[in-house]
Order: structure tokens, then sequence, then C-alpha cells
């Protein structure tokens, strides 16, 4: 405990991340599958086997094999590497559209968590209106309205997680509002946005990171599944939501690899996002050092 | 009828077994009351918690015998544990409002109980219920019984825990520090009202508290407990008279009590000359009918109603009063936290009451008007390690950085006795005496003129407590500091403060010179608060001198 008190701040950091890997092998897991999905999304396009928009009817709907591992579609493009360059994309989608919600909704909840009163009661009402209606609905409509682009399908995802965001700050900023520390801080020079900002929010960290991780899936079954039907990313383009979309027509007819496998990454990556979010939070939770 | 031989309870933690209480032994006869006194984590409650079985997840009793009327409660089994809680031994928790379900009548939380040891039918629940309540000298108790735990004050709420506790006529009550929290007369009515409880139905009972004073007044014989061991056993008039132990003699020297000084209140090894006492100046703060109402339901709500009072340069000024009295709000009027509703605050003739709250921040005597805190561990930003909560006044009104600000911080740790190398820990690493220091070090950085101290030694044992009103008191003389020193307990106020201010209802009721209003009291109020305070008996000197 001395020597990790003693120790520069910075590899006291490292060494708490370690420590939380070590203690916990389930986060353990849900990191190592995070950085395989991680180098997937970096490296996917260059390790390809097979161009993914490259048609070759002569090999259409092969069952997988040691060339095709995962098979191939009704074009004979090759799955495994349409599946493997759609990590990025999709990655990028629920990335994007998490960082985005999670800005928003932390400025929007922790300015109606402090001040309260007009603030609190104007954007309270705004963020129910927009939980009143079915999530779903809600961002296909955004998507339709705004034209089929991954950025508008990365806004409309924003859009219907930022309640979330906002009321769980609202509630852990307010909680704090009137906390000694907050006090000692005003004492010692910082006005409110600078309380706010330094001394309150970081408080809400360990909870919000629980919500990023569980978010972080949605956003990625979200933007599937606008492409699923039809909404957002177009064909050709690799995408898992359209390739499940694509494949379940043949699942009758026993061709099961075309939707299977990109389904498959689907659920992995929303699992692994579901597992990190506990190790997130012991992460950012200075409390968890001993 | 209890009787524990040596009693050994342990802990499962991540850092391995942790041994709690380690032999215990104590008997308690039929109708006697046992103080168990011990500071934090002596092991006092956990042993409480073995005696009904209801440790904490990770705990269990590792060794030793306790057997209650023939009953062996170690090995019990959980139904027998059942019936034996509540209907032969019933408890008393610390937070009576945590200890009552808000949600449902205090009327019906008692018939629970009855029902549920087979007291009362469904049919006389109700009559029997108030008459429990009727028991704890509730007025109007019928009509008690639909009220909500909410609707309730502080006081009125341990009197209905007392009542559960008692519903089931049990055989041993046990408290566990059951006036924390509670106001100084609520204190002494809850603990008298006890007592005659407990000696009208022939009871034995356990009190497990921090305090030594109220432990004396209110107990037989002391159990005095330090990590998980007996230190010493005795009637309570001589454990507390001629303690023989060094650890109890310890404890009986930091309890604040009447006619000692603040130096004797430490271990006698580390008592040194007490502190000069500052020259006075001239008037550092006028406060002139200071006022603050809140907008209510029916009118405005005035927590403040116009209170006049000078504090001189380098005076140290006590101000008391009982929670709902207006002080907490009067300290933060004056710390510009709190807008102020009228009235002016003279800063050495400068009306401070005139700059906004909001505004105060970039005013050039932000530096000067200081705070302690009450609570050490809620006023440490738990995302910050020490260095960092001292450093951020610094950097943000004296504008220091680099290397100054690191020299300075550690000038301000080690004025106020912190080691250098626990200024990287985060507050959940440090303890309760060692978060003190920091809160206290955040305040004296900027070499304030003026600094409130809002109780700030209330969540402290008394050993800590005694080191910190002393270093408060070196650091007075030392930096030349003008102290407010905002408390409920007038023996510590005695301790540390020139001038006493005493308030009720947002008013002021009396003030003067400490010992004239200590010793003189004018206000029936004030009177009624000193005596209220537990009045231990005072050490006989000749055996102190002697061992």
């Amino acid at each position: 405990m001395s020597a990790l008190a003693e120790a520069p701040r910075a590899r006291g950091a490292w060494a708490h991340v370690v420590y939380v890997l070590r203690d916990n092998p389930v986060t353990l897991l849900s990191f190592s599958m995070f950085a395989v999905i991680l180098f997937a999304a970096i490296f996917g396009p260059a390790l390809a086997p097979y161009d993914p928009l490259a048609t070759d009817a002569a090999s259409a709907l092969q069952p997988p094999s040691a060339s095709h591992w995962f098979g191939t579609d009704n074009l004979g493009r090759d799955v495994f590497s349409r599946a493997l360059v759609a990590t990025r994309l999709d990655l990028l989608i629920s990335v994007a559209a998490v960082l985005l919600s999670f800005v928003i909704g932390s400025v929007l909840g922790a300015a109606a968590g402090y001040w309260g009163g007009w603030v609190d009661a104007g954007l309270s009402r705004v963020l129910d209106t927009i939980m009143a209606f079915p999530l779903f609905v809600l961002a296909m409509g955004i998507v339709a309205a705004l034209g089929n682009t991954v950025e508008n399908i990365v806004y409309a995802t924003a859009i219907i997680n930022v309640p979330f965001y906002a009321r769980l700050v609202r509630a852990e900023v307010n909680i704090r509002r009137e906390a000694g520390f907050a006090l000692a801080a005003r004492l010692g020079g910082n006005g409110h946005v600078r309380t706010l900002a330094f001394h309150i929010f970081p408080n809400a960290l360990p909870p919000m990171m629980v919500q990023v991780s569980l978010n972080l899936g949605w956003a990625i079954l979200n933007a599937a599944g606008l492409s699923f039907i039809g909404l957002g990313v177009r064909p050709p383009t690799a995408e898992w939501g359209i390739m499940v979309a694509e494949g379940a027509n043949f699942i009758v007819s026993g061709e099961w690899w075309l939707a299977i496998f990109p389904g498959l990454c689907l659920m992995i990556t929303v699992f692994t996002f579901n597992l990190m979010g506990d190790g997130l939070r012991d992460i950012v939770d200075p409390r968890r050092r001993t | 009828m209890l009787s524990i031989k040596d009693l050994a309870v342990s802990f499962r933690t991540r850092r391995g077994e942790v041994d709690a209480v380690r032999g215990v032994s104590f008997e308690l006869a039929k109708g006697e009351t046992l103080g168990v006194v011990g500071e934090s984590g002596s092991g006092k409650s956990v042993t409480s918690y073995a005696l009904m079985r209801i440790l904490d997840a990770g705990g269990w009793i590792k060794a030793g015998e306790a057997t209650y009327s023939g009953v062996d409660l170690r090995r019990a089994s959980e139904r027998e544990m059942r019936d034996i809680r509540g209907r032969e031994i019933s408890m008393i928790f610390q937070n009576p409002r945590a200890a009552l379900n808000p949600i449902r009548k205090v009327g019906a939380q008692i018939e629970d109980v009855l029902r549920r040891h087979g007291k009362a039918t469904s049919a006389n629940a109700r009559a029997k219920a108030i008459e429990a309540l009727e028991a704890v000298r509730i007025n109007d108790a019928a009509a008690r019984a639909e009220a909500y735990p909410f609707e309730l004050s502080g006081g009125m709420c341990q009197r209905i825990v007392v009542a559960i506790a008692l519903a089931c006529d049990p055989r041993l009550l046990i408290m566990d520090e059951p006036t924390t929290g509670l106001d100084i007369t609520t204190q002494k009515a809850v603990m008298d009202l006890t007592r005659e409880l407990i000696r009208e139905r022939g009871m034995s009972a356990i009190l497990i508290t921090h305090d030594l004073g109220l432990a004396s007044e209110y107990c037989d014989r002391l159990a005095v407990m330090k990590d998980g061991k007996i230190v010493e056993t005795g009637p309570a008039a001589s454990v507390f008279g001629a303690p023989q132990d060094v650890y109890t003699r310890r404890l009986v020297d930091a309890t604040p009590r009447r006619g000692v000084s603040i130096r004797s209140l430490l271990p006698a090894e580390a008592r040194t000359a007490p502190p000069p006492r500052p020259a006075l100046g001239g008037p550092l703060l006028e406060v002139l009918r200071l006022e603050k109402a809140y907008p209510g339901k029916s009118g405005p709500v005035r927590a403040v109603k116009g209170v006049t009072f000078t504090i001189r340069e380098g005076q140290s000024v006590g101000l008391v009063g009982e929670s709902g009295c207006g002080k907490s709000t009067t300290s933060s009027m004056l710390v510009r936290l709190l807008d102020v509703t009228s009235g002016s605050i003279l800063f050495r003739g400068e009306d401070i009451a005139a700059i906004p709250a909001k505004d105060f921040i970039r005013h050039p005597l932000r530096r000067d008007i200081q705070m302690v805190f009450q609570d050490a561990t809620d006023s440490l930003n738990p995302r910050h390690a020490a260095r960092d909560s001292i450093a951020d006044p610094l950097r943000r009104l004296a504008g220091l950085s680099g290397a100054r600000l690191k020299a300075k911080v550690e000038e301000a740790a080690e004025l106020v006795g912190l080691p250098i190398h626990l200024l990287d820990r985060f507050p959940h690493q440090l303890s309760g005496g060692q978060k003190a220091r920091v809160g206290i070090a955040r305040a004296v950085a900027l070499d304030p003129k003026f600094l409130i101290l809002d109780e700030p030694t209330a969540a402290l044992d008394v050993s800590i407590q005694a080191v910190v009103l002393n270093l408060l008191a070196d650091l007075r003389a030392k930096l030349g500091m003008t102290y407010l020193f905002v408390s409920h307990d007038l023996n510590v106020v005695r301790l540390l403060c020139d001038h006493v201010i005493v308030m009720k209802g947002g008013e002021i009721i009396e003030q003067g010179p400490a010992e004239e209003v200590m010793d003189r009291p004018a206000h029936p109020y004030t009177k009624s608060l000193l005596d209220a305070a537990p009045q231990p008996p005072a050490p006989a000197p000749r055996l102190r001198a002697a061992v």
C-alpha cells in the first residue's frame, strides 16, 4: 500500500488497472475479448482473405470450408471477410453514438442536477418526451427524416440514448450538490461551473461507465437493427445488421451460415461490452484502490 | 444471566482474516446495566452483534462461549435465535430513523413485532401498541401511532425504537450508541427514560458507547474495550475515577469535562505548555441584525432572526446551540456561501454581506475567510488525493503552481502534523483523524484571518478529538487566526473559546465571556444545556498522581 502511495501518479493509475484486471477473471476475459475486437476493427480490412465486396457467381452459397471459413453468400462473397471488415463500421457507429450521448447527456444532466429549478424542470420534461416514444421507432423516424447515411444513424442512436445518461448524471450530481467537498471547492475559489465540472461530475463516473458499456452493446444492436429493416447502412457495404437481414432469407433453404456468423459476431461484441461494465467502473473508481 | 467467555470473532476480507474480537469475557447479572466503552474499531459493536448472531457476511464466531439463561447462543439454531431476538434480547441501533421503516406508520411497526412473537393477536395488537407507546411517555399515543417516522423528531423516533425494543418485555436490552446524532437535551431525555424503564421492569442492559461520560452516568459497571479485548472492567465510578489501565486513563483524560484545560486532554507524556492566548485586537467581524428567511408554504420561514455580535481580532468565539437553532445558517452566511436576507457583515469595516455569494469567490477577501467542515469524510472529494485537496484552493486563490505549490502544500501538511507520504492517498485510505487534518490543512494553507470551525471534531473518537483540539489551539497561537467554533458540545467549546454565543430558534439568547456563560448562565436554556451534558465523576487527583 505504501509502495503504491509513494509511486508516481501515472504508474499508480496503471498499477490500478493491472490490479483490477487481475482481481476479477471476468473483467480480464472481457478486456481480452475487447482487445480482439479492437484488433479486428483496426486491422480487419488488411487481414481479410478476400475482398468483401467482390462477387463470384461461380462459388455462391458454399458452406463453410477451409478456403471460405464462414462459407459464401448468394453473390459468392466471402462471409468471413465481410464479417471481419464490418467490425470497424459497427464499432465506429456505436462508439461515436455513445460518445455523443455521453457528452450531451452529461452536460444536460449535470446542469439539471446542479442548478435545479426551472433548468431541471425544462430539461427533464424534454428528456421525458424523448423517452415516451418507443425508442427504436424514434430512431427509425430520425433516420427516415434525415436521410439514410452512417452519420444519421449515429445521431439517431445518440439522441435516443441521451435521456439515460442525463438522468443518471442528474441524480448523481444532485446528491452531491450540497456535499461538504463541493462547498469546500467553492470556498477554495471555484465558481459554480468549475465546481460542477471538476469536483462533482467526476464522482458520477463509476456508474456512468456501467451505463456506457451497456449502451455500446445497445448502440450496435440499434445500428444493426436499423440496417436490418433497410434504414441506415446500404448494401453492398459490409455490416452485421445487413448481413443478418440478407442472410435471414436463406435460413429456410438450409444456408444457415449467411446469417448465423454475422449474428454471432454481433452477439459476442454486445456480450463483451456488457461484461466490461463492472471492470470499467472499478478502474475509474478510486475507492477500489486499497 | 448472560455469560461470555473468551469470545472471538473474525471476518473474512480481501486481505485475509481479520480478528475483530479476540477473547472477550464478561458476565451480566439480572437487573444490571453494563457499559461497553471503546473507540471506533475496538470491537464493541461486533461483540453484541455476535451475541445476537447478526454478524455481517463474512463474520463468524471463531472461539469462546456465550450463554444466555442456559441457552448456548453460539450453537443455537437459527429458529431458536429468532425466538430469542426481540422476545428475550432486544436491541436498539444507532440511527433511529434508519431503524424505522420509513413507509409504515409507527403503530403498525410495533404491532408487527408484537404479532411476530405471539404477544398479541390481530384483535388486540392496536391497543397493545398504543400501550407500548404510552410506556415510553409519548403523549397522545393513539394519534402518534398513526404517524410516519418522517413526521416525528429524532428524539421521538428514538423513543419509538425503544418502544419497539421493549414491546415484547425482553429481559436484556442491548443499546448500540443509542443517542448518537441526537441533541444533548434529547439525549438526556431518552437516556433518563430508558434507565427508568429498565429499572421498572427489572431488566438487564448493555450500553455500547464511545462516550465514557455517558456510560459512567448510566451504567453500574463498565468494560473498556480496545483492539477487540477488554482492558479494564469494574464499577463505573472506580473505572472513571481511578482508572487502572493506561488506555482507560488516556480515554478518561481525553473526555472533555468541567474544570480541565485543553492540554490535560492529551496523554501525560504529550502535554506541553499551553499555547499563549493571543492578545485581542480591534473588531474583525461585526455582524449587524443578520437575517435569513426561506420561502415557506405559509409565509417566509425565518431561520436566523436578526443576530448581532462582534468578533475581535485574535478571539476564539463559540457558537452553541442545538440542531435547527440557526447556527449552521449563520456560519454559512458568514463564510459567504449563502446570501443574506438582510443585515450586514462588516469584515474590518467592509460590508461583505452586500457582495453576492456567487461573486465573493473572486473577491480578494475569499482567502481570508475559510472554513473547516463538520464531516471530514464528506468534505474531501473521494476522487482527489489529499495533496490535490489541499492544493486546489492554493492554486485558485493564491495563484501558486509547480514547485512553490508543492512546497506550500507540504508546509501546510507539516503544520497540521500530517506525514508527507500520506499526501498521495485518497480519502478512503486515511483514518478519521488524518482526514480531519487534511481538512484543516486545506483551510489554513491560505493563511486566512478568520476561520469558521463547524463541529470539526463531531465525527472523531475522543482521543483524536483531544489531539485535533490541541492542534487548533496551537495553530491559532502560531498563525494569529480568529476562530468561530460552531458546536453543540459545551464542554468542547469551553476548552477552546474565550467568548460564547448561545443560539436558540434563530436568535441569540445569551452571549458573554466563556467562563461567565459556563459557570453562571443567565438564561434558563443555557442552564438546561449545561445540565444535560453527562457529568462524569471527576477523577480523584490523588489517585491519578499516584499511578
